[in-house]
């Protein structure tokens, strides 16, 4: 099952390296993982996504925790949460392709960032599902280009991850 | 050799000294590599072990003006590593080595790798190319806290001289404290030549790292009552029992209860061997009463233990019986790992278990398992570890049987990996913990002599032997030099069968007999080999000699002996769980290429 584990880590050189090391060394999936300093500039938060069967998420909890830069882990599955990414997507926007792309976009509530004579480039923004959605619901040929930042989650309400 | 001597009491003073010369009391603007030599002074380093070159010249030319510690200079870097390795699992303390950048540092890494498989508490001070070359490929450049960094607890790079105290500070602190490991503070050239104050800060606060002690009280009462239940009570304890220096408190909760204990090959002596509750060691090679009581247990203690796949075989079949399983241990990710816990408890073993022990003072009643021991008793007669004896050719069991003997059972014992670890492990009766000292996790070849001077380092009037074999000796065989340079009075006991002897084992059950590459050819001769260092060299060949050889060699109290022992070249270890087999699926001498 898909799990997004949100963490707070030491702001320091090499804190990534320890994580995405972790799960290569014990063959843990990474679906996305984002990073960056919080409001506190010693503070990193990283958002990751992952896949595995309980006993798999919770050996990962528990491994993130052991290493020493880890100051706290939160599994949002275990709550009500929010998830959102961000995605942009150049697209074919001559002939035929033009008024399509401009009527998908606005019906997930995207919007055109970059108009050029053969393409647009749209922002997206929504759970990861959402994003897929769109990739699925437009014409492949017509996709020049994507990139995807990967989920960013907060809890729902009073669940929150702080030191 | 009169001045070898001179060295050797020389160190021994040093050893004997109980207070630590004054220290220099200067505080200001001294040297990065001053404040490294402060820093270990304040950690009470006795010694440490290392090897110079260019980029820890400034830390070389500090430890030549201090008298707070003494350096060990050894042949190769990775033997630095588990000599201070070793004189951790003899002490308890924290090990220390000193080694260069790049070769020097990637030389260590197995060192540091087999420290953290067993969780053995180091520090591993490396040398790194100044600050300005980092990333440049300048020589001798190695990325050290990227190599380490899956084979440590946790690394530094020291980028300011400002930062050095308290960075070797947090790095004992975190070695030794919740599950022990070994920390590599890596430090620039330039770095140990710049100035600073040296303030060392007195405790570490860190938001991120916080190791549970205490366990959780109502666990532990749970598992008390659990444990009163049992009707085929097992205790289970690993290397985390002898690291936490819980064999007391362990002793005495085994006897109030009268309960079964089997040791892992990285506990032993964690129970003494010789006691009647103790069944002996379980796992791959385990005996064949601990294997089965550990199968059909009904309530398992597991105590500072993984089960690790050598020590549970197929955790299906493990699975395959319903027991409950209660299990201490100080890191929370070795708990429901490979097998699923019924009773966690996350913390210190020796705090729990004495929590343990005051709640079951206050039992009134006595569980009654005497069926269970009738059924393990008929359990100790199936193999016994009986094996054939010969009067034409040594049996290596019957080496080791000897050396116990000899030594009175009070030796330290360190071996090498392979057919005389799992023989050194079977037959030597370890009656106390921190006296078996191998390579339990990494299986590490060649770490035995080097384990040997740590232990002798430890303690200078021990009685130390290497079990060792022809393969894994040569894999650290310049140590012969630092031993003699130190006047190390240890015994090489060198079970020599001309084999990769486990190799060829699997090669003879699993490969049909094609012993690809495991025939040790070309062997120097090891009398003379040893002679050549100064120290004594004995080949004994015939059954009949090993008693009086052993006994002549450990008369022998200043001197190393190298005792090289022709043995039988085709005796396999037994009992045996082959690979992905249940733990009670053994393989016993009768049943298969035994010669019982």
């Amino acid at each position: 099952m898909k799990h997004i584990i949100s963490l707070l880590m030491e702001n320091e050189a090499g804190a990534l390296s320890r994580v995405a090391g972790l799960f290569s060394a014990r063959g843990y999936n990474i679906e996305s993982l984002t990073v960056a300093a919080t409001e506190d500039p010693t503070l990193s938060r990283m958002t990751i996504v992952t896949t595995g069967s309980d006993d798999v998420i919770e050996q990962i909890i528990k491994q993130l925790n052991k290493l020493i830069d880890v100051v706290k882990v939160l599994d949002l599955n275990d709550g009500k949460h929010i998830e959102r990414e961000l995605m942009l997507v150049k697209v074919k926007a001559s002939g035929v392709y033009k008024d399509e792309m401009k009527r998908m976009c606005d019906i997930f509530r995207g919007r055109i960032i970059d108009v050029a004579d053969n393409s647009y480039t749209i922002e997206l923004t929504g759970s990861c599902s959402k994003l897929d959605a769109f990739i699925e619901a437009i014409d492949k040929t017509a996709i020049l280009e994507t990139v995807r930042t990967g989920a960013s989650g907060i809890g729902r309400g009073d669940r929150i991850l702080k030191v | 050799m009169f001045r070898v001597h001179q060295f050797y009491c020389e160190i021994q003073g040093f050893m004997d000294s109980k207070a630590h010369p004054p220290a220099d009391t200067n505080t200001k603007s001294i040297t990065g590599a001053d404040i490294v030599i402060r820093c270990l002074n304040e950690e009470k380093v006795k010694f440490v072990f290392g090897y110079p070159g260019g980029a820890v010249l400034h830390i070389y030319d500090a430890i030549y003006k201090q008298k707070g510690f003494k350096h060990i200079l050894v042949r190769h870097e990775q033997a630095a590593v588990h000599a201070a390795d070793a004189f951790s699992r003899a002490t308890g303390e924290v090990g220390v080595a000193l080694v260069t950048s790049g070769p020097g540092a990637t030389n260590a890494v197995t060192g540091i790798a087999t420290a953290y498989m067993d969780s053995i508490p180091l520090v591993v001070i490396s040398g790194q190319v100044p600050v300005p070359a980092i990333g440049m490929d300048a020589f001798q450049e190695v990325d050290m806290v990227g190599v380490t960094r899956p084979c440590v607890k946790h690394n530094f790079l020291v980028k300011d001289v400002k930062d050095i105290a308290s960075t070797i500070k947090k790095a004992f602190y975190i070695a030794k404290t919740g599950r022990p490991g070994p920390v590599v503070v890596d430090i620039p050239k330039d770095i140990t030549a710049h100035v600073a104050d040296f303030i060392y800060p007195k405790t570490v606060e860190m938001r991120s790292y916080s190791p549970v002690l205490k366990g959780h009280s109502g666990q532990i009462k749970k598992a008390v009552k659990l444990l009163l239940e049992a009707k085929r009570p097992m205790i289970y304890t690993g290397g985390g029992l002898v690291l936490g220096d819980g064999a007391a408190e362990l002793i005495k909760l085994a006897r109030a209860l009268n309960y079964p204990v089997t040791n892992t090959l990285m506990g032993l002596g964690g129970y003494p061997a010789t006691d009647k509750q103790y069944v002996g060691m379980l796992g791959m090679h385990g005996t064949y009463e601990a294997n089965m009581s550990m199968q059909n247990c009904d309530v398992l203690l597991a105590v500072g233990a993984r089960f690790d796949d050598r020590v549970i075989g197929n955790p299906k079949h493990f699975g395959s019986v319903k027991r409950t399983i209660i299990h201490i241990d100080v890191d929370p990710s070795s708990i429901s790992k490979r097998v699923k816990v019924d009773v966690p408890i996350v913390g210190h073993v020796q705090s729990v278990l004495a929590e343990m022990n005051e709640i079951l003072a206050q039992e009134k009643t006595k569980n009654d398992i005497s069926d269970w021991w009738t059924q393990i008793n008929e359990w100790r007669k199936v193999h016994g570890g009986r094996y054939e004896q010969s009067s034409v050719v040594i049996k290596p069991q019957y080496v080791i049987e000897k050396l116990w003997e000899v030594t009175k059972g009070d030796a330290y014992i360190t071996s090498d990996v392979g057919q005389h670890q799992m023989w050194a492990a079977q037959y030597y009766k370890f009656d106390k913990p921190r006296r078996w000292i191998n390579s339990g996790g990494l299986g590490t070849m060649g770490v035995g002599l080097p384990y040997a001077m740590g232990c002798q380092f430890a303690d200078k009037n021990a009685q130390v032997a290497c079990v060792t074999g022809e393969g894994s000796i040569q894999m650290n065989i310049q140590e012969l030099s630092t031993c003699a340079q130190y006047g190390l009075p240890i015994k090489v006991i060198l079970l020599n069968n001309r084999y990769l002897g486990m190799v060829r084992q699997w090669q003879e059950f699993f490969y049909e007999d094609r012993y690809s590459e495991s025939y040790m050819d070309s062997l120097p001769d090891f009398v003379k080999l040893a002679e050549s260092y100064g120290h004594v060299g004995m080949q004994i060949t015939q059954p009949g000699d090993v008693e009086g050889a052993l006994k002549e060699a450990f008369a022998k109290k200043d001197k190393f002996v190298f005792m090289d022992f022709i043995t039988e070249q085709k005796e396999n270890v037994f009992p045996m769980v082959e690979n992905g087999k249940g733990l009670s699926e053994m393989e016993l001498p009768k049943t298969k290429g035994g010669k019982a």
